[in-house]
C-alpha cells in the first residue's frame, strides 16, 4: 500500500489536489426564505414532478454539462415537508431578501481566511441540472478572494469564500426518475475554495481537518452529521481537474486522491497505448442491432424487457484495452458503463458486455460473429449495450464518445465516491458558462460598518491558537478536538486557574468528560475543576480523573490490564 | 461608438473613474482597490444601480461590485466583448404538418438577459424558439410574428384591438391554429378581450405564457408552448383558450376559456384556474383530452366575425367598507361612461355611496355588479341592499367576474350607449362569460391540514 504521505512518488506524478469544503451555517432561518432548519427527516407530505432544461449562460454559450443532463431525460421528484419548505423551495415564488445573520456569520469567516473581500454582493445562479436544486440553478455570491490560512507552516491559498443555499438530498436515483428530499435545500452554507496546493494525499486531508478546526473556532457554522461536505479536486501531469462530489467525511478523502491519482495515470498510459496502436476517432464507427444474436445466450444476468434490445460496437484495435485496470476492482469498461448509467439512464447492470471481459469468454463465438457481421478482426473489441431501445440509442452514441476521449485522456469530470476508496463518473465537469447573474434580486451593498462588525466578531488566528497549544504540549489529537469537541473556549478559562498539566486538563475534557456523560452522571461544571485542582498539586491522571468522579458522585475501578470484565 | 455603449450604465462616481481610467466595458482588468486585488473583465452596470461600484465578472464566472472610493489603480490587460444571443436554427418544414402562428406581445417565452436592467428581454424568431425548444417541429410548421415586445401590464385597449386585427388576418390567411405569447399577469384580461373581439373563430386560439421566465431551467415556458401548440395545431376547440400549467409539476397543461380563466397566485406555476365551471380541456405530450362537450368546434372556413372596438371610458371599483360617495363621484365627473362594481357577497355596496350611484346613473353611466368573491353569482334580491342598487339602476351581471365585466363593458360602450342595448350586449354570453349553471365541482379550493386533503395530496403530485 502507498503511504499517502510519501512526497517522492506524488510529485512524480505531479499531483495537485484542492479542496472546495461546504459547510452550514448556524442560522435560524434558510438563506432565501424564512423556513426554519430543522434536524432532517424522512417525513413528507406532497411531491412534485419537475425536469430540468438547460438554458443559455450570460455569455452566450451552453454549458456541456448542462446539455449532458437533459439528454438523460430524468424525472426529478421532491418530496415535500409542510414544516421545512415553502413555496420558495418549491420554485414556486421568488426569493425573500438574503438572510442577514447568515450574511454576518460568513464575512466573521471571511475575515479569519483573511480574504479580499468584496463590497457589493451579485447573487449568482449556478446551474446545476442534476435537480438538486428545483429551480435547476443554485444562488450563489461571491464574498471574498485570495485568503490563506496556514497548515503545518505552510501557507495555504483560499481562492473564494462563497454564501450559498445548500441543495436537496437525493433519496433515490432509478431510471429515468431521480427522488430528492428538500428539507436541506437552501439551507445557508460557505463555500471555502483552497488553491490547487496540495502535494499529497495526506496533506489534502490535513487542510481539510483545518479548516474545519477554524470552522468550529468561528462558532458561525452548524456542527452534525450531513452538515458539511467537500468536493476534492485532483489533477496529475498530463491529466485534468476531476472534482470528486460530496465527500462527506474527510477521513475518505486520502484514499480517494490516492485512487483518483492512479486512475487518471492508467487513463494517460491507455491514451498512449491506444495512438501507438493506430486507434483513431474513426476506430469506433461501426455499431448494430445484436438482439436476436444475444437472445440466443442467456448466461449473463440480463433481464429482457418486453422493448429491450442489444446493440454492438466494434471498437477496431481496442483488444484488452477495456480489461485495462483503473483503480480498486475496476477497469476502463467501467468508464464506459458508468457513463451510459448516468447519460442513458441505464442503471440496471450489467448494462454492457464487452469482449474483453474474462468473465465472457465462453461467448467467444458470439463476439466472433459480431465481428464478421461488422467487417471486423481479431484485434478489434466488441461492446454490447443492452436496455430499452431509446436509451440503447444514447448509450451507443455515448460510448463512442467515451472512446474518443480516451484519445485525448482523461475528460473532464465530476465523479461520486464509491465504496472502497474509487470514485464513478457523475456528470462532465460544468465550466463557467453555468453562472448567470440572478435577476430576482439587486446586488447588495456591504458597508463599512459590516466589515467591522466581523473583524469584531472573529477570533484569533487558528493557527495563533493551534502553536499556542503545541507549546502546552498537547498531543495533535488533543489540539484538534479541543476544536470539533467545542471545549477549547473551557480548556483557555481553566488552563490558567488550575494546577494540573495541560494535557491532564485536556484529557480531562475531551475524554473523561464525554466518558461521565455517557455514564449519565452529572457533569462537571468549569467551578468543579477550579475548586478541586486549584490547589498546586502533583496530579496524575488517573488521580484527577477519579477525584472528578468522586466530586460528581461517581466512583471509579480502574481495570487492570489484561484481565476480562470484572 | 457613444460613450453610452463604451460605459453602459455606469454613470457618477464610477463613470469618472473609467474614463479617468480609460477603461471601457468588455475590458479585461486587475483593480488594486484597498481591499486587494481582483481580475476580471469589466461588465455593464443596471442602471438602476448606484453610481459608486465597478462590476467584475471574475474568470470563476461570479460577479462582483468593487466600491470605487477604495480604487486605487486599474490596469487594462484585454477586450472581449460578449454576445448574448441564442443560436438560431432554422425551423424545419413538413408539409404534412399543420401550421401555427405565434403573435408574441412580449412574455418570456424565450428570453435573454438585459444588461442595462439586469431583466430578462424575450428573444423570439422561429429560429431561437427551435434551438430552445426543438420539440415544436415534431408538432407543426411554426411562424412567428413578433406584434408588441411590452409586458402584460402595459397591454390595453390598442394592443387588445391591434392583436385582436392580426389575429383575424391570420384566420383569413388559413393558419390551422395561432398561439399568443403573453405576461401571465393581464393574460386572462387579454383573453376576455379577444373573446369579445374576434368572435367565431374556425381555428383555436391560445395564449400562453411562463410563471418562472425561460432563461432559467425549471421554467414552464417551454412545456406551456409545447402544450399551447400541440392545442392550436390538433386541438377541435375553436376558442380563446389559455393554456397554462394545471398541476405545479412538470404534468400537464389546461385549456381555460378566455372568459373564465383567473390568474389565482402572484407566482405559483398552476396559477390559472378556471372560475365557477371546469377548464375546456387537459393536454400533455400526447395531446388533448376534453373535460367538457359544449365547446364551439373547428371548422375548415377561414370565416370570423372581427368586432375590435373598445371605449377606454370604464372602470372597475371594489367595494371596501366605509367606502366615500366621491369615489364615484370622480369617476363621473372625469367623464367615466361605465363603472364595474365588484360588490361584496351577493353584489352589495355600502348605504353611503347611493346617493353617487344615484347621480351616476342620472348622468347616463352604466354599472354593473359582480362579486369580489369570485365564485358564485350575483344575487341581489335577497337583502334589501340589493333590492335598493337595483332600484337605483345598478345592473347584475350574474357570474361574469369582475375583470371580464370591465372588459365587456368597454367593449359594449364602443357599440352603443344607449342603457337598454348596452344591457342586452352585458347580459347576452357570448364566450362563455355568463354560465347558466355552476356545476358543484366548479368550485374546489382545497383546504390545506385536513386530514382527507393531506391525504390526497401526498397521493397525487400536485
Amino acid at each position: 500500500m502507498q503511504r499517502f504521505w510519501d512526497k517522492e512518488f506524488y510529485a512524480g506524478l505531479g499531483l495537485k489536489v484542492g479542496l472546495e469544503v461546504h459547510r452550514q451555517l448556524d442560522t435560524s432561518h434558510k438563506l432565501f426564505c424564512k423556513c426554519p432548519v430543522l434536524p432532517y427527516s424522512k417525513k413528507f407530505h406532497s411531491k412534485i414532478l419537475r425536469h430540468m432544461r438547460p438554458t443559455l449562460s450570460e455569455l452566450g454559450l451552453y454549458d456541456p454539462a448542462a446539455l449532458m443532463e437533459f439528454k438523460t431525460k430524468k424525472e426529478i421528484v421532491y418530496c415535500l415537508n409542510r414544516d421545512t419548505v415553502c413555496t420558495y423551495e418549491m420554485d414556486d415564488a421568488p426569493p425573500f431578501e438574503m438572510n442577514r445573520e447568515a450574511l454576518e456569520k460568513a464575512l466573521v469567516i471571511g475575515t479569519m481566511l483573511n480574504l479580499n473581500l468584496v463590497d457589493e454582493l451579485h447573487i449568482a445562479r449556478k446551474q446545476l441540472l442534476d435537480g438538486s436544486i428545483p429551480t435547476g440553478f443554485q444562488r450563489t455570491t461571491l464574498l471574498g478572494i485570495c485568503g490563506h490560512i496556514m497548515v503545518n507552516g505552510r501557507k495555504i491559498d483560499i481562492l473564494h469564500l462563497g454564501l450559498e443555499e445548500d441543495s436537496a438530498r437525493e433519496v433515490s436515483d432509478r431510471g429515468h426518475r431521480r427522488t430528492y428530499m428538500t428539507d436541506r435545500l437552501s439551507i445557508p452554507q460557505v463555500e471555502i475554495v483552497t488553491a490547487p496546493l496540495m502535494e499529497t494525499p495526506q496533506e489534502a486531508a490535513e487542510v481539510g481537518q483545518a479548516i474545519r478546526r477554524l470552522c468550529h473556532l468561528s462558532k458561525m457554522c452548524r456542527t452534525g452529521l450531513g452538515r458539511a461536505r467537500q468536493d476534492v479536486n485532483v489533477s496529475i501531469d498530463g491529466g485534468t481537474r476531476i472534482e470528486i462530489k460530496g465527500v462527506g467525511s474527510l477521513r475518505d478523502v486520502p484514499k480517494l486522491v490516492h485512487y483518483e491519482a492512479l486512475r487518471q495515470k492508467a487513463l494517460i498510459e491507455l491514451k498512449d497505448t491506444a495512438i501507438s496502436r493506430g486507434i483513431d476517432d474513426s476506430s469506433f464507427g461501426w455499431s448494430g442491432d445484436v438482439t436476436e444474436l444475444v437472445k440466443q445466450q442467456a448466461c449473463f444476468g440480463f433481464v429482457w424487457g418486453p422493448k429491450s434490445v442489444a446493440q454492438a460496437i466494434l471498437l477496431k484495435n481496442c483488444q484488452g484495452i477495456l480489461a485495462t485496470p483503473t483503480g480498486p476492482g475496476r477497469v476502463f469498461a467501467h468508464e464506459l458503463s458508468d457513463r451510459i448509467r448516468v447519460v442513458a439512464c441505464l442503471d440496471t447492470l450489467p448494462n454492457l458486455v464487452c469482449s474483453d471481459n474474462p468473465e465472457y469468454f465462453d461467448l467467444g463465438p458470439m463476439f466472433d460473429e459480431i465481428r464478421t457481421m461488422a467487417g471486423g478482426k481479431a484485434g478489434d473489441a466488441v461492446v454490447i449495450v443492452l436496455g430499452p431501445e431509446a436509451d440503447v440509442v444514447s448509450a451507443d452514441l455515448e460510448i463512442k464518445a467515451r472512446m474518443v476521449e480516451m484519445l485525448k485522456g482523461v475528460p473532464k469530470e465530476t465523479r461520486r465516491p464509491i465504496p472502497g476508496g474509487a470514485t464513478r463518473f457523475e456528470r462532465v465537469l460544468p465550466g463557467r458558462d453555468r453562472m448567470y447573474p440572478d435577476t430576482d434580486l439587486p446586488p447588495i451593498v456591504l458597508t463599512g460598518e459590516a466589515f467591522d462588525l466581523a473583524k469584531a466578531r472573529a477570533p484569533a488566528s487558528l493557527w495563533d491558537k493551534e502553536a499556542e497549544y503545541r507549546e502546552l504540549g498537547l498531543s495533535k489529537s488533543q489540539l484538534e478536538r479541543l476544536f470539533t469537541q467545542g471545549v477549547w473556549e473551557l480548556f483557555d478559562h481553566l488552563v490558567e486557574k488550575v494546577a494540573l498539566k495541560p494535557t491532564i486538563l485536556a484529557y480531562l475534557l475531551l475524554d473523561w468528560m464525554p466518558y461521565l456523560k455517557r455514564q449519565q452522571v452529572l457533569v462537571p461544571e468549569a467551578d468543579i475543576f477550579i475548586e478541586l485542582f486549584a490547589k498546586e498539586k502533583d496530579w496524575a491522571q488517573k488521580e484527577a480523573a477519579a477525584a472528578l468522579a468522586f466530586a460528581v458522585g461517581h466512583e471509579v475501578h480502574w481495570k487492570r490490564k489484561g484481565r476480562g470484565n470484572e | 461608438m457613444s460613450s453610452d455603449d463604451l460605459y453602459k450604465g455606469y454613470r457618477g462616481q464610477s463613470l469618472d473613474l473609467l474614463q479617468r481610467m480609460g477603461i471601457k466595458v468588455w475590458s479585461e482588468v486587475r483593480v488594486t482597490t484597498d481591499k486587494g486585488e481582483f481580475c476580471g473583465l469589466v461588465l455593464p452596470r443596471s442602471q438602476t444601480a448606484d453610481d459608486r461600484h465597478l462590476v467584475l465578472k471574475l474568470e470563476t464566472g461570479y460577479n462582483i461590485g468593487l466600491d470605487v472610493r477604495g480604487i486605487k489603480n486599474i490596469e487594462f490587460l484585454g477586450y472581449h466583448e460578449i454576445s448574448y444571443h441564442i443560436p438560431p436554427v432554422e425551423f424545419p418544414f413538413d408539409a404534412k404538418k399543420p401550421t401555427v402562428k405565434l403573435l408574441g406581445t412580449g412574455g418570456t417565452i424565450a428570453s435573454r438577459l438585459d444588461y442595462r436592467t439586469g431583466a430578462v428581454i424575450p428573444a423570439f424568431s422561429p429560429g431561437e424558439l427551435y434551438a430552445s425548444v426543438p420539440e415544436l417541429a415534431e408538432i407543426c410548421n411554426l411562424e412567428a410574428h413578433e406584434l408588441y415586445a411590452v409586458f402584460s401590464e402595459n397591454m390595453g385597449p390598442q394592443e387588445h384591438i391591434g392583436l385582436a386585427k392580426a389575429v383575424a388576418k391570420e384566420i383569413e390567411n388559413g393558419v390551422d391554429g395561432i398561439i399568443i405569447g403573453h405576461g401571465t399577469d393581464t393574460m386572462s384580461h387579454t383573453a376576455t378581450a379577444l373573446s369579445f373581439m374576434v368572435q367565431d373563430s374556425p381555428i383555436p386560439i391560445v395564449m400562453v405564457g411562463s410563471q418562472r421566465s425561460s432563461d432559467r431551467p425549471s421554467s414552464d415556458a417551454a412545456l406551456n408552448l409545447i402544450h399551447g401548440t400541440m392545442a392550436a395545431a390538433t386541438s377541435d376547440i375553436a376558442e380563446v383558450m389559455v393554456c397554462m400549467f394545471g398541476p405545479t409539476s412538470d404534468q400537464y397543461g389546461l385549456l381555460h376559456r378566455g372568459t373564465r380563466v383567473r390568474k389565482m397566485h402572484s407566482s405559483y406555476r398552476s396559477t390559472f384556474r378556471t372560475i365557477g365551471d371546469i377548464p375546456l380541456a387537459l393536454v400533455d405530450e400526447r395531446g388533448i383530452k376534453p373535460l367538457r362537450k359544449d365547446y364551439k368546434v373547428r371548422r375548415a372556413d377561414k370565416k370570423v366575425k372581427l368586432d375590435a372596438v373598445f371605449d377606454d371610458r370604464v372602470s372597475i371599483i371594489y367595494q371596501y367598507p366605509g367606502m366615500k360617495p366621491d369615489v364615484i363621484d370622480s369617476l363621473v365627473d372625469n367623464g367615466y361612461k361605465g363603472i364595474v362594481i365588484a360588490g361584496t357577497g351577493l353584489g352589495h355596496t355600502n348605504r353611503q355611496v347611493f346617493p353617487a350611484l344615484r347621480r351616476a346613473v342620472a348622468a347616463g353611466v352604466h354599472i354593473y355588479m359582480t362579486v369580489q368573491t369570485l365564485w358564485g353569482y350575483t344575487q341581489m334580491f335577497v337583502y334589501d341592499t340589493g333590492r335598493d342598487l337595483m332600484e337605483i339602476g345598478v345592473v347584475p351581471a350574474g357570474n361574469m367576474l369582475p375583470e371580464v365585466a370591465f372588459i365587456k363593458l368597454g367593449w359594449a360602450l364602443a357599440h352603443s350607449h344607449d342603457q337598454d342595448v348596452v344591457r342586452n350586449i352585458m347580459l347576452t354570453p357570448i364566450a362563455g362569460e355568463i354560465t347558466k349553471r355552476e356545476p358543484p365541482d366548479g368550485y374546489l379550493v382545497l383546504q390545506g391540514g385536513l386530514p382527507e386533503v393531506d391525504r390526497f395530496v401526498k397521493g397525487h403530485k400536485k
